[in-house]
């Protein structure tokens, strides 16, 4: 547990010491407050129009979850496929590198630990990364009244979804010692998990439903409706686990005769 | 202390070490000379725990290192070849996060690191980033962070690399005084520094040992550690043949 909270500590440090930490966040915001900006302007004018044209009827579906927090949820989902794996490339490969995964593999750590630290290093990172995005809806609140429990649900989605994410690079991170092919291979292995599910309405009854539960916009859109599943807390939880599992293994494996 | 029998490493068809022993025993400076890609390095590696052996066995402290690779790497410390820095860390954070993942109390680590820091001569670097430090600050830092804990045994791959010979003559007494109390397995192909700070040496060439023994039963009939090291590496066949130093180069 020690060794967990010293690898955190010291990979927090690395990240926010270097300046990819403030690019990566201020890109994040950047791209963030751009999708929030177009997405309001959009609401409101529809809402002009509407208003104008005095459709009652359209004017009662009009409301900001729908129009404005769930598509920005989806837009900063796509921004997570390309962002996350840029976060996590240098966990392993910089370290291989670096020379530095010898003193780490030559100390008493446990390679668990070592995954487990980088891991919850790269989590806190995307939370604060996410966190930060939290502004926009809070800008809502205090103008407008959207529903409180559908946004901390879509949240909710978005940090599973970014954690599935880290533990995929962190993955692809561990295979090679270039940080440029552990980016490619872990931009490969979420954009992959993003679209997985396109062909599952002409792919049939049997692949159809396998190629939509394998997805993770799939559970990502109904968190982002307000629905919190077994299924998607099942599916995320999965992933992370056997992702975080084969890390744990690939470390060890230069261990194996 | 150390072990070693019958370490064999293959990379694939490329054999790195082929079937060496020797032992180290405690308190003893083990100098550990060989032509480049002889597989010094590739035996260090194994020792520490980084790289499997193919086959052969490794015991340090009696713990084997295959099985009990946890129990070794706690009484270990070890200075790879390039020193293992966080090139964005200062020198004093660097060591704390050391000390820490070796396993040491909180409250000695401060300790600990007063002492290394005066050992190793790094005082007015403390604060510094470890990225800008010349390369023979970069080895001091590098051996401070293999000493830190305090380890029973020291495994240092050519540690006077790259110093001035100001630096070399302090690390070289600070090598000797770390004797008696530590084992040190020290790699190098300066031959005078053998002489002047190991009591044994064993020579490996194209991954064989071909000479181990103490310094003084070596030289005792008058001949220079150099003609020994010659001698023993030309019985071999010369200098290494190709795939060795091939080998060598694939490990890193």
């Amino acid at each position: 547990m020690r060794n967990i909270l010293t690898m955190v500590g010291k990979e927090l440090r690395a990240y926010f010491v270097s300046p990819v930490a403030y690019v990566v966040l201020t890109g994040f915001l950047l791209l963030g407050g751009w999708f929030f900006f177009n997405l309001l302007s959009r609401f409101n004018l529809m809402l002009t129009l509407y208003t104008q044209m005095q459709g009652g009827e359209a004017i009662n579906r009009l409301n900001l979850n729908d129009y404005v927090i769930a598509p920005l949820m989806h837009n900063l989902a796509i921004v997570l496929v390309i962002l996350v794996p840029m976060i996590t490339m240098r966990s392993f490969a910089e370290e291989k590198k670096n020379g530095t995964y010898e003193l780490l593999l030559t100390s008493p750590l446990r390679t668990g630990e070592l995954v487990l630290g980088k891991f919850f290093a790269s989590f806190l990172f995307i939370c604060i990364m996410i966190g930060l995005t939290g502004m926009f809806p809070a800008i809502l609140l205090i103008f407008g009244n959207p529903e409180i429990g559908v946004m901390v649900s879509g949240y909710i989605g978005l940090v599973l979804l970014a954690t599935v994410f880290v533990a995929l690079g962190l993955l692809t991170s561990s295979f090679t010692e270039n940080q440029i092919v552990a980016a490619v291979s872990g931009l490969v292995a979420t954009l992959l998990l993003y679209i997985i599910g396109w062909p599952a309405d002409s792919a049939g009854d049997v692949l159809g439903p396998l190629l939509r539960y394998l997805s993770v916009t799939e559970h990502f859109a109904d968190m982002v409706k307000g629905l919190i599943d077994t299924r998607g807390l099942v599916y995320f939880g999965s992933l992370i686990v056997l992702a975080l599992f084969l890390t744990q293994r690939s470390v060890e494996s230069l261990r194996w005769r | 202390m150390i072990e070693v029998q019958h370490l064999t490493k293959r990379y694939g068809d490329l054999t790195a070490v082929s079937s060496i022993s020797f032992s180290v025993a405690s308190g003893q400076i083990l100098g550990f000379l060989g032509p480049n890609g002889s597989g010094k390095t590739t035996t260090m590696r194994i020792i520490t725990g980084f790289l499997p052996a193919t086959s052969g066995t490794v015991k340090v402290a009696g713990f084997d290192i295959f099985d009990d690779s946890f129990e070794v790497r706690k009484r270990i410390g070890y200075l790879p070849e390039t020193p293992p820095l966080y090139n964005d860390m200062t020198v004093t954070s660097y060591l704390r996060f050391v000390a820490r993942i070796k396993g040491m109390a909180r409250g000695e680590i401060s300790a600990a690191l007063d002492r290394v820091l005066m050992r190793c001569g790094l005082g007015h670097v403390a604060n510094r980033v470890t990225g800008h430090l010349s390369k023979g600050y970069r080895q001091r830092v590098g051996l401070a962070q293999a000493i830190i804990h305090n380890p029973d045994v020291l495994v240092l791959d050519e540690p006077t690399v790259g110093l001035d010979p100001q630096q070399i003559i302090e690390i070289r007494t600070l090598i000797k005084e770390l004797a008696g109390a530590h084992t040190v397995v020290l790699s190098t192909h300066i031959l005078p520094e053998v002489a002047q700070v190991c009591e044994k040496v064993v020579i490996i060439s194209s991954g064989h040992v071909v000479k181990e023994g103490l310094i003084t039963d070596l030289t005792q009939d008058g001949q220079t550690l150099e003609d020994v090291f010659l001698r023993a590496i030309s019985q071999e066949g010369a200098a290494p043949d190709f795939p060795q130093a091939v080998s060598e180069e694939a490990a890193q």
